[in-house]
């Protein structure tokens, strides 16, 4: 319910503000602040990566994005977001599936669990890994005799990058499918629907867009994460480096331009990410989990 | 099958790392845990995480609450755009915003420069810190105060307006106080996100030892020098701070919904 | 106080929600203002309160011109519909808002406070829930710490918007007549609206019948009910029938027959015949009298209430008899308006 402030009107309309305004003079006062900060804090930082990255024209600017090392990044963090998104994507429903959808002992804590990658350090997430499957650990020195690589490579960024990203699926699904209930789903039984049909035609339609919402901030998180892939991926330029391991990188060799080219291309998925969000949020904010948070 | 998937896979991704890291720490034993954790340069760390994502956190429920009121309130050219913008922190990867804040508060900076003159520095010092975790965590503040504030019943300012209450009064008095509870949960988001924060930080931080290195650098120090155990001990002593605070605040807000019947 | 609301006007953007209204209220009066949604009811109580301020107009509060003063300077008590209580806030918290809030010259100390707000909820009968939260509280009882905490201000007047319109139908009765006790009471100028006839007849002292922004009628419960002056009010009010009737010769005729009513003065033409359902009397003739075919009838309690179907007039009324009077469906029964109203087109 949101009551915007118009004092129009003539004769005592002037007179008698509104009992629920503020003053022009707060009014102005308040918006002026939160500009000023949205600009200091949100608004400069993106435009300092354009610019900087433009800072010697547009030329060189796609000559160091099409260095072979920059190439090799852009791809791993392809890869990785191809797989974990669509990792995420079936176990957050059917997380969610689980914690909506049925009654059981230890509901809460399993929701905890879910929530859990979030208060964790990025670091930390990675540091888990490297002491499971490190060569000081159990299972070290199981998985080098046998030749398998996790840790500083790729299957080590996948795991530490499905476990950050763990919880957005599932964590805008599980209200959007505690709201609908299970009643659609008995009726779908009921006539002969088997589990499968019920879910494709009952329960996936009703979920849909929550569904995309959690799907592209997955992937937002899954191509942007840095911390805990950091720690376990061992920045071995191509092989290793996914784009922001790239920008690090970069920036501390001083190649500036090059750093926050790549940074440029995070910065547009994030964007695209935002007008997306926007867009789902305007068209579909009643199939979208009220849940705003994340 | 769902719920057998989904344990499975909790277990699998979640639950054994996160309980490697336990049985790791209490291998340590008591003693050895105690002085790796007491340590003077983890100490400072710990200090220095805590407390600038405290600080940040705190800045960001002040600036927070007045972005929200002012989105959710007023009506201002670009308001769409900026109600979008405040997401960035969420969909920007962290690295970027590191280089990005750097770039704006280093001495010779966008910013930076102009407040070098007056010796003021932002970068490389706890208050580049600061600066980092306010952009981390400033959604979080808004985002939960902001559907809260939608919900202020329209009837409960103008009660205060026939009681006589002018609008300072209403606002300090009546409407902030019942937004404490979504404040506090913004605050515990951000403070808990600014804890564990890395990416954003270690550009602009300096990463001096004792002064501007934050907990989670530590971690990959001691990672990069081999030294597992103090690395796990680190981790556990963040985790435990961390999880006590979150609960002292879960406490806080069970009571207030039993009291007031409401909470966030 | 006595509060006097002269030639107000009051648009919304460019739609009118009062179109000049003028309505004097009598120090002491409890006056409801009646009618339904979108009548401009409550834009009057707010206009009162200093919630909105008139496009034209004035508002008096004894002789002093109001208009010009916001609602925090008019020392008004508002009762809202949803309570709008603070939540934040102890039922004695609540009370005492109005005053702890004063600039400390017109503060009164602390305990008369508390005193002043334990007395308002022991006249509301909450002794003892001082320290409740609103939450704990069933809707009745928070309706009543709103009321004790508008009354706290020592109000010049006191408005009610819808003060029951949120509690269940036993409650409202309860509530109802414990109103009009706490006005017995304490004698406050007082001002509620409602959309419920029940209500509004019941408490007020006066009835100002609102319809599309304008006053229709004010007067009190008696002469709005006995004596509407506008078809808006007949049918508003209680039930009604209406009949197409001719005025000839200073007589009402439908078709062809004459039903003795006389409407001596009346010039000839069409007009409207209301009466209620129970003004009515039975005749054995079928002379100088209405006459309808029975299609259905009820038995509601103390009466019977029988459908007719008036041939003549191409319409169907409904009258009340007593129980013992059976009518069989399509039987004939003749009878006659014992007061009624005719209105001209």
């Amino acid at each position: 319910m949101a009551h915007d402030v118009t004092t129009t009107g003539t004769g005592n309309t002037e007179l008698v503000r509104v009992a629920t305004s503020e003053s022009r003079f707060a009014r102005y006062g308040l918006i002026g602040t939160a500009l000023c900060f949205v600009a200091l804090f949100l608004v400069l930082p993106l435009a300092a990566v354009f610019t900087e990255a433009m800072r010697n024209g547009p030329g060189e600017f796609l000559t160091v994005l099409s260095d072979p090392e920059t190439f090799a990044a852009i791809e791993l963090t392809l890869l990785v977001a191809v797989i974990a998104v669509p990792l995420n994507l079936v176990f957050g429903i059917a997380a969610a599936w689980a914690i909506a959808k049925f009654e059981f002992k230890g509901k809460a804590f399993l929701t905890t669990l879910i929530d859990l990658p979030f208060s964790v350090s990025p670091v930390i997430s990675g540091l888990v890994f490297v002491l499971l499957f490190g060569s000081h650990s159990l299972l070290g020195p199981w998985l080098q005799s046998h030749g398998i690589q996790i840790l500083f490579a790729v299957p080590g960024i996948v795991l530490a990058t499905v476990f950050v990203t763990f919880p957005f699926v599932a964590r805008e699904l599980i209200p959007l499918m505690q709201e609908q209930g299970t009643s659609d789903e008995e009726a779908a039984l009921s006539l002969g629907a088997s589990g499968w049909q019920t879910f494709w035609y009952v329960t996936l339609p009703n979920i849909k867009w929550g569904l995309l919402y959690g799907v592209l901030l997955c992937n937002a998180r899954a191509m942007g994460e840095f911390g805990a892939v950091s720690v376990v991926s061992g920045h071995i330029r191509g092989l290793t480096n996914t784009m922001p391991l790239q920008v690090e990188i970069l920036y501390n060799e001083y190649n500036f331009v090059a750093a926050f080219a790549v940074a440029t291309l995070l910065a547009l998925l994030a964007l695209v990410t935002l007008v997306l969000k926007s867009l789902l949020e305007m068209k579909y904010s009643e199939q979208i989990a009220a849940s705003r948070r994340h | 099958m769902a719920l057998g998937v989904t344990l499975s896979w909790l277990i699998l991704i979640i639950l054994i790392p996160l309980s490697g890291l336990a049985w790791r720490s209490s291998a340590l034993g008591w003693g050895t845990f105690w002085t790796l954790a007491t340590d003077q340069r983890t100490v400072n760390a710990l200090r220095i995480s805590f407390g600038t994502a405290f600080a940040a956190a705190l800045i960001n429920v002040v600036f927070g609450v007045i972005l929200a009121w002012v989105l959710v309130r007023y009506r201002f050219p670009g308001k769409r755009i900026i109600d979008a913008m405040v997401d960035l922190p969420f969909a920007l990867p962290t690295a970027v915003a590191g280089i990005a804040l750097t770039t704006l508060y280093a001495p010779n900076g966008w910013i930076g420069s102009l407040l070098a003159p007056l010796g003021i520095k932002i970068a490389f010092t706890p208050i580049g810190i600061v600066f980092a975790l306010v952009f981390v965590g400033l959604p979080f503040v808004v985002r939960t105060v902001q559907p809260i504030m939608e919900e202020i019943d329209k009837e409960v300012e103008e009660a205060a307006a026939t009681l006589g209450a002018n609008r300072f009064q209403t606002i300090s008095r009546v409407l902030l106080p019942g937004l404490a509870p979504a404040v506090l949960t913004g605050f515990a988001l951000a403070f808990a996100r600014g804890v564990g924060e890395y990416g954003s930080v270690i550009f602009i931080a300096g990463n001096l030892p004792y002064i501007s290195e934050i907990a989670p650098l530590l971690i990959v120090i001691r990672l990069e020098e081999f030294n597992y155990p103090a690395a796990t001990a680190i981790a556990a002593v963040m985790l435990i701070i961390s999880f006590a605070m979150l609960l002292i605040i879960n406490m806080i807000q069970a009571w207030s919904r039993r009291r007031y019947g409401y909470g966030s | 106080m006595e509060v006097r609301v002269q030639n107000i006007r009051k648009e919304f953007g460019r739609f009118p929600a009062l179109n000049d209204v003028s309505l004097d209220i009598r120090s002491g009066e409890l006056i409801a203002l009646l009618g339904p949604s979108g009548s401009g009811k409550t834009t009057l109580l707010r206009l009162i309160a200093g919630l909105e301020s008139p496009t034209e107009g004035t508002v008096y509060f004894g002789n002093e011109d109001a208009s010009r003063k916001t609602v925090q300077q008019r020392n008004i008590g508002f009762v809202f519909q949803h309570y709008a209580l603070f939540r934040h806030m102890t039922v004695l918290d609540n009370v005492s808002f109005g005053l702890t809030i004063r600039p400390s010259g017109r503060r009164p100390a602390k305990a008369d406070i508390r005193k002043r707000a334990l007395e308002l909820l022991d006249l509301v009968q909450l002794s003892g829930l001082e320290k409740r939260y609103p939450a704990q509280l069933s809707g009745g009882q928070r309706q009543r710490v709103a009321l004790a905490r508008a009354m706290a201000v020592e109000p010049n007047v006191l408005l009610l918007d819808e003060p029951f319109g949120a509690l269940d139908a036993q409650v409202r009765k309860e509530l109802r007549r414990w109103l009009r006790e706490i006005h017995d009471r304490t004698g406050h100028t007082t001002v509620f609206v409602t959309h419920d006839q029940d209500e509004a007849l019941e408490l007020a002292d006066r009835v100002v019948v609102m319809s599309k922004g304008q006053i229709e009628q004010i007067g009190t419960p008696d002469e709005i009910y006995d004596t509407p002056n506008s078809p808006f009010v007949f049918g508003f009010i209680g039930e009604s029938n209406i009949l197409p009737v001719r005025v000839e010769n200073g007589q009402l005729w439908i078709g062809d027959r004459s039903i003795g009513v006389s409407a001596q003065g009346e010039a000839d033409g069409p007009g409207q015949l209301y009466f209620r359902p129970h003004d009515i009397e039975l005749l054995d003739s079928s002379d100088g009298c209405i006459t309808g075919l029975v299609t259905v009838t009820r038995r509601v309690a103390g009466t019977r209430h029988v459908e007719l179907d008036i041939d003549a007039a191409h319409s169907k009324v409904e009258i009340e008899l007593p129980p013992e009077k059976v009518t069989s469906d399509h039987s004939r029964i003749a009878f006659r308006p014992t007061r009624w109203k005719l209105f001209r087109d």
